[in-house]
């Protein structure tokens, strides 16, 4: 081996480099399996703190292509059925500061379900072509309805209804999901806690 | 022992600040300083790739090309550990650390071509250095290196808000204010 790279230094220097390249290529190939990662994880941490309504508001077909975006930079304020909860857990995800929801992509709204009016209905299925989730039922020429646990609420199926059919009713409170109401000291000018003296805020 | 290798870590962060002195690595120094956030990005991804860089770099060297007499195919050869090792990092940072890897994003395939990594391998090799050296040389360039372009990105910063004549504006002031903190850094030279 010694005599025949001493013969041919051409071959040695080509078997070095090759076999820099072959080792190189098998550790990172290496790396790419056992370092494997599924599409973009930032992207997914932050598709699992958005609603889920699928509503589009945000100018996004759904809520994992806004995620999406998010994770390549877009503000974060442009979903408007999360609103300030889901803005402020963001903000903390990405280390970045928290910024009032954009009007531009519509307003937070109290979660509500759809409604058909039954005996109203007319069959038509376009509310059901509307739906991004599949949370009504229902045949052409027959009646829908909505499967409430499945209705996110995002208002879609409201705009292509011919007959004006369909309301959005405000989520029933249960005991599951009622809760206290956020104190409001501006408004009654009443200090709840030593600190609201100084901020005029409560966390 | 303890002195020669912190007169060589001093000497490759200050004295020879491979920056300011040597003038290598000057892209990254001038491109990515308008913000101490990215420089400080910057400065994390490039130590981390230095110190190893130039660690397999002598592994390299040392083992296979002086074995089989291949001394002049040193800088392919290195150019080609560095973007290994770049890669390597992306893929292990991607893994571990998604929050990190947002943050040196699009820096750390940069450093491929940050000429200062390649200068520390080859300078290792003109020095003789051994391989615990080559870690030293190598980690001491690159705290240098952050040094120098987190000082330059906040003095930066201030720049851009401070009253500067108009034909000094943006990069000629920064450039100006380079060769100012390389004559500073031209201070050391009598350190060690």
């Amino acid at each position: 081996m010694t005599e025949l790279i001493a013969q041919f230094p051409l071959l040695a220097a080509l078997l070095a480099l090759v076999s820099l390249g072959a080792v190189f290529g098998a550790v990172l190939g290496f790396a790419a399996v056992r370092f494997k990662t599924e599409g973009d994880p930032i992207a997914d941490q932050i598709n699992e703190i958005l609603p889920q309504t699928q509503c589009g508001q945000c100018g996004h077909p759904g809520c994992r292509p806004y995620a999406a975006a998010i994770a390549n930079g877009e503000p974060i304020n442009k979903c408007p059925p999360g609103g300030e909860a889901t803005i402020q857990a963001l903000a903390d995800l990405l280390d970045v500061e928290a910024i009032p929801l954009d009007e531009e992509h519509g307003e937070e709204k109290v979660k509500s379900v759809a409604y058909i009016r039954e005996d109203e209905c007319i069959g038509c299925t376009k509310c059901i072509q509307a739906c991004p989730v599949d949370a009504i039922l229902g045949a052409a020429k027959l009646m829908h309805t909505v499967i409430v646990s499945e209705c996110t609420g995002c208002d879609l199926c409201v705009e292509p209804c011919p007959v004006d059919c369909i309301d959005m009713i405000p989520e029933e409170e249960t005991l599951q999901s009622w809760h206290w109401g956020l104190p409001d000291p501006v408004s009654r000018k009443v200090d709840i806690i030593a600190t609201d003296a100084t901020t005029g805020e409560a966390a | 022992m303890v002195a020669d290798y912190s007169i060589l870590l001093i000497g490759a962060i200050l004295v020879n600040n491979f920056v300011l002195v040597q003038f290598l690595g000057l892209c990254p120094f001038m491109g990515v300083s308008n913000k101490l956030e990215t420089a400080m990005g910057m400065s994390m991804a490039t130590t981390f790739v230095l110190t190893l860089a130039s660690a397999c770099s002598h592994l390299t060297y040392n083992f296979l090309l002086q074995p089989l007499g291949l001394e002049y195919l040193r800088t392919i050869s290195f150019i080609l550990v560095i973007a290994v090792v770049v890669q390597f990092t992306e893929m292990v940072v991607r893994k571990s650390s998604p929050l990190l890897y947002r943050v040196l994003g699009v820096y750390l395939p940069l450093i491929t071509t940050n000429c200062a990594v390649l200068g520390v391998a080859l300078l290792n090799i003109n020095k003789d250095h051994n391989f615990l050296q080559s870690l030293f040389y190598g980690f001491g360039a690159a705290v240098g290196f952050s040094l120098v372009l987190v000082l330059f990105a906040a003095m930066r910063e201030r720049l851009t808000v401070a009253d500067v004549p108009d034909p000094f504006k943006g990069a000629a002031i920064g450039m100006v204010t380079a060769g100012l903190m390389s004559l500073a850094f031209m201070g050391f030279a009598g350190l060690v």
